[in-house]
């Protein structure tokens, strides 16, 4: 039986858990609810649960449990030393999977028959041949080993299904016995109904921290295997990049490092004055009219897809630095440059700064204000002098959140930077940066057994340092400086 | 009790209150200096705005227009059909070759025959005003009603994307001359084409429902397979996303005790929030395609990836819409005996349910522009066909991404490809448009103030 239909006989089972149980309910009192100790629709969900529930998590451990125990039974067909090592197992058992799912596309289109996908041997011609004949491409000659380990492989998928049908049945069946068997006036259901919501929202607010996990333990593990193709010091104090997929790279962290930096002090000098100014000025000067039409337009900024910037950057914003500063300076000729990304990455933190710092501003208490008028302060003496100074560990925090945001931006730099990674003062200049060189590595390839493909999680692992230093060190400022005016 | 002050030393004389003083003046002027760098701020950022979509727009709308190119062609039996058994298998041996030879021959009699003059342009260059793409379309479509064979027929396709390009102002006869691909003369000849109507521009569907081309056609290359992609993952992070979210959300707000366990979820999601987003397609790359074996450049593992990056959006949002509704609500429920549980799905949720619709509109908005990730997971690859129907497993089949195909246009050499580009960011920003007026009506209309 199918997984698909599996679950819909679950879902059977539920809703007949549903009704029954409800009726069940109702009938121990006589038809009268007011006896029951939870409503009868809790009766009836307590039913639904128990008849899908546990059937389910048998189902999930099954779907677990069954992979790994088959890939034991068929480490016999393989000389153990190449069942140690990881690489070669994951390949053989792909190998094995891709026969074994060949097999059955020719039993399904009637080019061999059941018996036959059990019985045929490599010693009766090509199974490759035969299988490309049904529409299964494989891409080298089929082993004897691996033929007969794909047989095997079927054979215990077969009863691997029959046994997971069977116990999944029995699990909800049982269940849904119990739960009817339980089923009277007196029955707490609804408690019991309530534990299980609550225990379903504890598992979704679990997701975060799995997701941290997950993020974690991906790129700690691949990262480790790069450091033992490559030293990892030469990756922290290397001085080129120069990956090359023959072998014999040069893997330098700094060139990256450097670019990534680079392009985002440019950018903070384009968004941090401009994003402070325009706070200061929405908060301080405007009137509530024009407020309200202003902040929502520079929040327009924020929503717009980063690729869209990117291609501003690329189309419009390099080739203008590029023919009307750099090449009559005589500083470059290149349309991408860390200038190019780094203002286009200002332009868009404006808004990013400009609405954290404006609810800082606003928190500031009026009667701040009005005690710097009071003794004659100008409106600018005031928000100089007072306003800036009182929300000052706020305004640190938001800049550097900007900050973070600006050295993880990828679209805008592998778009507006360029692929040149260089050590360099010339703003004008392509260089490079952590994010693009990621995105270089890890597109199209996905075999992970070389440093030069590995090196991308290194990389990601220490963005992801970066960045988390950073947010942290902001909300630590935050907290540890954070005036209280109550 | 302070007479005193008033025998001190005489106060020194002031001016006027009409006439500022020098120090007066300067304050002054740092005043009104401090107010002008605050509107060159704001001016600045909105120009910027203005400068980029007015960029993006004039370059993007003429991706929707097309010049195409109309002549009657007589399908030669003999040619496409040798063995004249309208045979499927037959015609199919037939290649696009055939048929371009077919096409090629077709537009230089015509012309001919119209008097229209070619000179300074052979053959081979008139041919180049059909698209490649144009001999695979007949190919499909002789091949499905063969009843069209030894008929003239009127035949309209795409004109190439140098000639289109002329139309827009984007070739124009000084980069013709510096161009190899097209010739002056080819130019001459199009405005003639055009005069006599056999070239026209016109608007083009087909940029919303074909899929991707190669290189060398982009008049061809559409956004079919961006949308559906698009629309897919859309979908999937919205049912995977709002239950979790929501679900999480509650837990953390009203469920929750004090504890170190609920600390760091807080946290994690306030980090994970902050995370770049690159970061969430490495997990993707290494959790769900080589550990789970989800199929690459699939709706369902673009999904999974936006669905873990706008989770923390979601639920930021979820909570402060939660705790937006008064406590007196919770006490009331509580108080007429309803369970902490009934409290929250009867009374709390639906109050809150506007709030929570509303980011998520916006996660999703923000999940729909994002392009990094989805490039780690493959989706920056070529896909020619179409993805099944969403039940029909659609959603394991290889797709583009709206943001995605916006870059994957960009990173090509013809500039025509760049117009595309833009056309695709205007679709893109229409989406994005929706989604956020459908977020601000939802929020005029059934926000309550307590």
């Amino acid at each position: 039986m199918s997984i698909f239909i599996l679950m819909l006989s679950l879902l059977v089972i539920g809703l007949a858990g549903f009704f029954l149980c409800r009726a069940r309910a109702l009938a121990s009192v006589g038809g009268n609810a007011r006896k029951l100790h939870s409503l009868p629709g809790y009766h009836g969900w307590h039913g639904a649960i128990m008849g899908v529930l546990p059937g389910l998590l048998v189902l999930t451990l099954w779907a677990i449990a069954q992979p790994l125990v088959i890939e034991q039974q068929l480490s016999g067909f393989f000389p153990a030393e190449t069942m140690e090592n990881d690489s070669q197992r994951i390949l053989l058992m792909a190998d094995v999977r891709r026969v074994a799912a060949g097999l059955d596309t020719a039993v399904a289109t009637g080019s061999l028959s059941a018996d036959e996908a059990i019985s045929i041997r490599t010693e009766f011609g090509s199974i490759r041949d035969r299988l490309a004949g049904v529409g299964v491409a494989l891409g080298a000659e089929v082993t004897p080993q691996v033929l007969q380990a794909a047989q095997k492989y079927r054979q215990l998928v077969a009863t691997g299904a029959l046994w997971r049908t069977v116990l999944t049945l029995i699990v909800a069946g049982g269940a849904f016995l119990y739960a009817l068997s339980i089923t009277t006036g007196e029955f707490r259901a609804r408690n019991r109904v309530e534990k299980v919501m609550l225990g379903m929202l504890m598992l979704a607010s679990t997701i975060a921290i799995l997701t941290t996990v997950g993020i974690v333990f991906s790129m700690l593990s691949e990262t480790l295997r790069f450091a033992k193709m490559y030293p990892i010091a030469d990756f922290f104090f290397g001085l080129t990049w120069q990956p090359n997929f023959q072998g014999n790279s040069q893997l330098g962290l700094l060139p990256l490092l450097w670019g990534t930096l680079y392009i985002s002090l440019i950018s903070m000098i384009v968004a941090v004055p401009t994003g402070l100014f325009t706070a200061i000025y929405l908060a301080e000067y405007a009137s509530p009219r024009a407020r309200a039409i202003i902040k929502p337009l520079i929040e327009v900024i924020a929503g717009i897809p980063t690729v869209v910037f990117g291609l501003f950057a690329l189309v419009t914003v390099g080739p203008l630095l590029r023919d009307w500063i750099a090449e009559p300076t005589g500083l470059g000729s290149s349309g991408s440059s860390v200038m190019t990304a780094g203002i286009v990455i200002g332009i868009l933190n404006i808004p990013f700064i400009s609405s954290l710092a404006d609810d800082i501003i606003n928190a500031v208490p009026q009667s701040m204000r009005d005690g710097s008028y009071g003794l004659g302060a100008t409106k600018s003496e005031t928000v100089r002098q007072v306003v800036i100074p009182a929300a000052l560990p706020g305004i640190v925090g938001a800049v550097l959140l900007a900050a973070s945001r600006a050295i993880g931006e990828t679209m805008i730099v592998t778009m507006g930077a360029g692929a040149a990674a260089r050590l360099g003062l010339n703003p004008f200049e392509a260089m490079t940066t952590i994010t693009v060189k990621i995105v270089s590595q890890l597109t199209g390839d996905t075999e992970f057994n070389s440093p030069e493909t590995l090196v991308a999680f290194a990389l990601g692992m220490t963005l992801f340092v970066i960045t988390l230093g950073l947010n942290i060190f902001a909300l630590y400022i935050v907290r540890k400086y954070r005036e209280q005016y109550e | 009790m302070t007479d005193a002050t008033h025998n001190g030393a005489p106060r020194k004389r002031h001016g006027s209150l009409m006439q500022q003083d020098a120090l007066t003046r300067r304050r002054n002027a740092a005043e009104s200096r401090f107010k002008l760098y605050g509107i060159a701020a704001i001016s600045f950022s909105l120009l910027t705005l203005a400068f980029m979509l007015v960029t993006i727009f004039s370059d993007g709308v003429s991706a929707f227009r097309q010049a195409s190119i109309t002549f009657p062609v007589t399908l030669d039996a003999a040619k496409l059909d040798p063995k004249g058994q309208t045979n499927r298998d037959d015609m199919m041996k037939v290649t696009t070759i055939g048929y371009t030879s077919l096409l090629n021959k077709a537009l230089v009699d015509y012309l001919d025959q119209q008097g229209i003059s070619t000179e300074g342009v052979s053959d081979k260059q008139i041919a180049e005003f059909i698209s490649r793409d144009t001999p695979a379309q007949l190919r499909n479509q002789v091949i499905a009603d063969p009843t069209m064979l030894g008929q003239t027929i009127s035949f309209s396709g795409f004109s190439t994307g140098r000639i289109d390009g002329y139309f827009k102002g984007r070739v124009t006869r000084e980069t013709a001359q510096v161009d190899t691909n097209i010739s002056v003369a080819q130019l001459d000849l199009a405005d003639r084409l055009r005069e006599a109507g056999i070239l026209s521009v016109a608007f083009n569907w087909r940029f919303l429902t074909n899929p991707d081309a190669s290189d060398q056609r982009p008049e061809a290359a559409g956004l079919g397979i961006a949308i559906i992609g698009s629309a897919y993952m859309m979908l999937l992070v919205a049912v995977f996303v709002l239950p979790i979210g929501v679900a999480a959300s509650i837990y953390l707000e009203e469920f929750a005790p004090k504890n170190f366990l609920t600390d760091i979820i807080e946290v994690n999601i306030s980090i994970l929030a902050a995370v770049p987003s690159i970061v969430y397609g490495i997990l993707g790359l290494a959790i769900f395609i080589n550990f789970a074996k989800v199929p690459q450049s699939s709706p369902l593992v673009g999904a999974l990836v936006l669905t873990l990056m706008t989770l923390p959006t979601i639920i930021i949002a979820t909570r402060a819409a939660l705790r937006a509704v008064p406590p007196s609500v919770r006490d009331a429920a509580l108080g007429i005996g309803a369970s902490k549980m009934q409290m929250v799905f009867h009374h709390v949720l639906p109050l809150a349910a506007p709030g929570v619709l509303t980011g998520t509109i916006l996660g999703l908005a923000s999940a729909l522009g994002e392009t990094a990730p989805l490039l780690l997971i493959g989706m920056v690859a070529f896909v020619a066909n179409y993805p099944a129907g969403p039940f029909d497993g659609g959603m394991l089949d290889p797709a583009s991404a709206l943001p995605v195909q916006v870059y994957s246009w960009a990173s090509r050499s013809d500039p025509a490809f760049i117009e595309r580009s833009n056309g695709a960011i205007i679709v893109l920003l229409a989406f994005l448009m929706v989604m956020n007026i459908i977020a601000i009506v939802l929020r005029r209309r059934f926000e309550r103030r307590w």
